[in-house]
């Protein structure tokens, strides 16, 4: 022993994993990853609008943004019902911390080039698509009422990523190369959308929810189709990936995205706007 | 055979369209169609003074509807409720559409948007200089719907009258949208005053910073004695401009004042009364030193505005250049097929 000290009955020894059973957590957690995956997503996209590569460009992906940010407010409101804690869209969007969101890293990253994010749109929307196809029949009627609408959205966000992945892949050599690099640097991001999460397991097998790995192959087999009519290449396998997103262990720039994103509502307590 | 295998005079013309002659018939033309008040078509012949000036002011309107998504975009990300982010993403993306319409407007008079969009690059045409203030906080958001938008209007609905057809439908759908934002923008300050201190405070401080900015976009004095000077006199002979840039300001203060008492705010201006005998109100000095400063380059955010376009159109070279590429690349395709 040490000079001094008695650790004797002191207990440090703690779980490896606090894992959650209850079911109105985990309903709400399956909730949460659909609407924080969404409203992460159009905060990045707002960021494009003045920004875009021609006017119609801005008012494109502004309107993709718009409609993420719709199915995030139906979500989102429908988690804090689920939760019965009184929380409203706003509560959840501006006073969670960051380890209470959700979504995959894919949406948090910044703003790349324009290829990169096409690449990112391209991923998400036919992951999304495949998603709301198969939640049209959740036995939350409000996920089921969301994807109803939402898959005809994504189906136009998935054909405006594809339409400029070709024009970008099949353009000219610096638009392939660039395009290229795009498709390289989410590739790390990309693993995470189909990875299953307690969550998401509670919600397939109670027919709220679906299991992401029951998704991948849809989406693998639509991009790998684009980027062949694009003449682009799949990347290899990359070193590292992205993980944790689901649990609420998030990149560090997602810490800078919600300061951004709550910092009015935050600095005025209990205010209405 | 269209060489240039003969040379008439340079001074000569070729054929009758080419001579006084025909250029007085279109003259003649042209007035009859403004004195009867019948619109202008792209089709019509049309002085080229006339069309200077439109090209002009329709340019000029276009790139103010595209600079403009700038102050505003300023704040999507950082709205205080995911509802006003999605009004103010939907604002952002109507005044893109704006933009659209009148660069297409524009280009029924011969010009093309790249060519004005350069044009706006390289300073040689201008935007409102309203959007050289910055936004600073939320409020900046209500006061530019409510004042900004809302003088626009008065500006633009005498417009959906103009003499040029294409521009006069442009501003009948513009203006409709517009009211819509102005409404908006009122509903944002409405809330706020009735919120709390702070967020009543910043409703004050947004209308003393955008107020006088608000007024000045009617542009400078035209009537009385400086009708002579300016546009004013040509552009309403030609019905492009039906009101004096004096009427439209006392009729937006006169609208505008009873909307700021609702709010319970006040705005910065000592000389600002009810005049009884004039049913108008009267209102102080606008800071013309401060308007032609900020036109001449010298505002908060001129170099700002321009700087984050160009950065958007160079950073997009590529990507046009690419859909270019590949759309010859089809075209050809095709063609073989």
């Amino acid at each position: 022993m040490s000079a001094g000290h008695d650790y004797s009955g002191v207990t440090v020894a703690g779980p490896r994993e606090r894992p959650v059973t209850d079911p109105t957590s985990l309903h709400t957690a399956y909730l949460l990853s659909l609407g924080d995956d969404a409203l992460v997503y159009a905060q990045r996209l707002g960021e494009w609008m003045t920004h875009a590569p021609q006017i119609e460009e801005d008012m494109a992906l502004g309107n993709v943004g718009l409609d993420l940010l719709g199915q995030a407010r139906a979500l989102l409101t429908r988690a804090g019902e689920v939760e019965g804690r009184g929380r409203d869209e706003d509560a959840m969007a501006m006073l969670r911390d960051e380890r209470e969101f959700r979504n995959v890293h894919l949406v948090e990253q910044p703003r790349g080039d324009f290829g990169q994010e096409m690449a990112r749109l391209l991923w998400f929307a036919s992951y999304q698509h495949e998603l709301y196809t198969a939640l049209v029949s959740s036995a939350d009627e409000t996920v089921a009422g969301v994807a109803q609408k939402a898959v005809k959205e994504v189906d136009y966000h998935r054909d405006h990523a594809t339409q400029w992945v070709l024009r970008l892949g099949d353009g000219t050599p610096t638009s392939h190369a660039r395009m290229q690099a795009g498709l390289e640097a989410v590739h790390p991001y990309v693993a995470e959308l189909g990875e299953d999460f307690a969550a998401a397991r509670w919600a397939a097998e109670h027919g709220v929810g679906v299991l992401p790995s029951t998704l991948s192959d849809g989406v693998n087999a639509y991009v790998a189709d684009v980027l062949e009519q694009a003449t682009l290449s799949m990347p290899d396998e990359p070193r590292w990936r992205a993980r944790g997103g689901r649990e609420g262990v998030h990149s560090e720039a997602m810490g800078y995205l919600l300061a951004e994103l709550q910092h009015v509502a935050r600095s005025h307590p209990g205010a209405t706007w | 055979m269209y060489g240039n295998d003969f040379g008439p005079r340079d001074d000569a013309p070729l054929n009758a369209a080419e001579t006084a002659d025909y250029t007085q018939a279109l003259q003649e033309y042209f007035d009859g169609l403004i004195e009867e008040d019948s619109r202008i078509e792209p089709r019509d012949a049309m002085p080229e003074a006339y069309r200077k000036t439109l090209i002009r002011q329709i340019a000029q309107h276009a790139h103010s509807e595209i600079i403009g998504m700038q102050p505003e975009g300023n704040w999507i990300t950082r709205a205080p409720s995911l509802r006003r982010k999605a009004i103010l993403m939907a604002k952002v993306q109507d005044e893109a559409g704006h933009g659209l319409y009148l660069y297409s407007a524009a280009e029924t008079l011969g010009v093309d948007r790249a060519e004005l969009l350069d044009k706006l690059h390289t300073g040689r045409q201008k935007y409102s200089s309203i959007f050289n203030y910055p936004t600073l906080t939320w409020a900046d958001v209500g006061a530019i719907g409510w004042l900004v938008d809302g003088a626009a209007i008065m500006n633009q609905v005498p417009l959906c009258r103009c003499s040029y057809g294409p521009y006069a439908r442009a501003m009948i759908r513009v203006c409709k949208e517009e009211s819509f934002h102005q409404r908006q923008g009122y509903e944002i300050l409405w809330t706020l005053s009735r919120g709390t201190e702070a967020q009543r405070a910043m409703l004050q401080d947004a209308a003393d910073r955008w107020w006088w900015p608000a007024l000045m976009m009617f542009g400078p004095p035209d009537s009385g004695e400086k009708a002579k000077d300016g546009h004013t006199a040509q552009n309403m002979a030609w019905g492009i401009k039906r009101f004096t840039n004096d009427d439209l300001r006392q009729k937006f203060v006169d609208m505008t004042v009873p909307q700021a008492i609702k709010l319970g705010i006040t705005l910065p201006d000592p000389d600002l009364r009810w005049n009884e005998e004039t049913g108008h109100w009267d209102f102080g000095e606008v800071d013309w030193d401060e308007f032609w400063r900020v036109l001449k380059g010298d505002g908060p955010c001129n170099a700002q505005r321009i700087a984050t376009r160009v950065a958007a159109h160079e950073d997009g070279a590529w990507v046009r250049e690419a859909a270019v590429a590949y759309a010859a690349k089809h075209a050809a395709q095709e063609e073989v097929a």
